[in-house]
């Protein structure tokens, strides 16, 4: 799972009112190469929880995104490397993801999260 | 990439060993896929360079298609694991980066509208009523840009009429009604195989932000 997802995603759980964003516990991340394409990272960048994508892309072991960050930004070659980087080639491989109001985790297995809710979740 | 070479591609990936019928697991051709995904790109530029999700991915074929066209994040999903192990497998097979997310569709919640396109082959609803429009329902919650999908022609009233007056699309319309193979998978089927006419949609959602 790629941090993108990560940023779209909220705890479903019901009755759950902030559910977003999910706590990465992260036992295994996988870097793969992917092509930048700046275009698709600047329309992105307006889309994106900046906050909770810093702290997930830290949850998964990368430090190097500035705290803050403002589109006059996506000028710089080497902002845009970090942010690709970040956005598109971490994966998530095992792991799990939290919901921060009820610690209830959700397994992240062979990349894949399980969010499926037990019957008293729904 | 021609139409020729994605359905090609489509035609290579492996389906449901053991479909389960209350999910209406029925794969999604190479034909139906190819021209379902090709013709969002070439005529609405909604694929490549976007954020797709495929609902009810079963194999994974709809998602597979919007990669091999370029998209640039595709997340399919699923509620059965075994058909999520097989379409990251077949993903893997065409050197495809693409997430994957084990849940109920109806149960997923999302932050906001990131995703661009959302692309479909929803249960038709034979088995557990309504399962096509609670699908179409959470789609148009979800995509900013578009959703296709793919509904028997003989419910094209009935999903017009939802999908205007209760799920706030801008616009419905029936791209192309193409023939669906449905081969012999379950026992009740009497006959080798059935083809049923079903439409190929397009729907815009009302508050379009791009």
């Amino acid at each position: 799972m790629r941090l993108l997802t990560h940023n779209m995603l909220s705890s479903n759980i019901k009755g759950v009112v902030n559910g977003f964003p999910l706590r990465i516990e992260a036992e295994k991340v996988l870097e793969k190469n992917v092509e930048m394409n700046s275009d698709f990272l600047k329309k992105m960048f307006e889309k994106i929880e900046w906050k909770a994508f810093v702290e997930a892309s830290r949850g998964m072991g990368y430090t190097e995104l500035p705290e803050e960050a403002d589109s006059s930004m996506l000028d710089s070659d080497e902002f845009l490397n970090r942010f690709h980087h970040a956005l598109l080639e971490l994966h998530l491989e095992e792991g799990a993801l939290v919901c921060p109001e009820t610690g209830r985790r959700f397994p992240v297995r062979k990349g894949i999260p399980n969010m499926l809710l037990h019957e008293d979740e729904v | 990439m021609k139409l020729k070479e994605l359905e090609g591609h489509l035609g290579s990936l492996d389906q449901f060993p053991n479909p389960k019928i209350e999910l209406e697991q029925y794969p999604t051709g190479p034909h139906i896929a190819s021209r379902m995904l090709f013709l969002a790109e070439n005529s609405y530029d909604d694929v490549s360079n976007k954020v797709v999700a495929d609902f009810g991915c079963g194999c994974g074929t709809l998602g597979i298609a919007a990669a091999l066209l370029n998209a640039e994040h595709v997340l399919s999903i699923d509620v059965d694991p075994e058909s999520l192990e097989i379409a990251s497998l077949n993903a893997e097979e065409l050197e495809l980066d693409m997430d994957f997310i084990q849940s109920n569709i109806m149960d997923l919640r999302w932050r906001g509208p990131v995703v661009d396109t959302v692309i479909m082959n929803p249960p038709f609803g034979t088995r557990k009523k309504g399962a096509d429009l609670e699908f179409l329902s959470a789609a148009m919650k979800v995509a900013s840009q578009a959703v296709y999908s793919l509904h028997k022609t003989s419910t094209r009233d009935h999903v017009k009429r939802a999908a205007l007056r209760d799920f706030n699309a801008r616009s419905a319309e029936v791209l192309c009604e193409l023939r669906y193979d449905v081969p012999k998978l379950y026992k009740f089927h009497k006959k080798k195989e059935v083809d049923i006419a079903v439409d190929l949609w397009r729907f815009e959602p009302a508050s379009h932000q791009s």
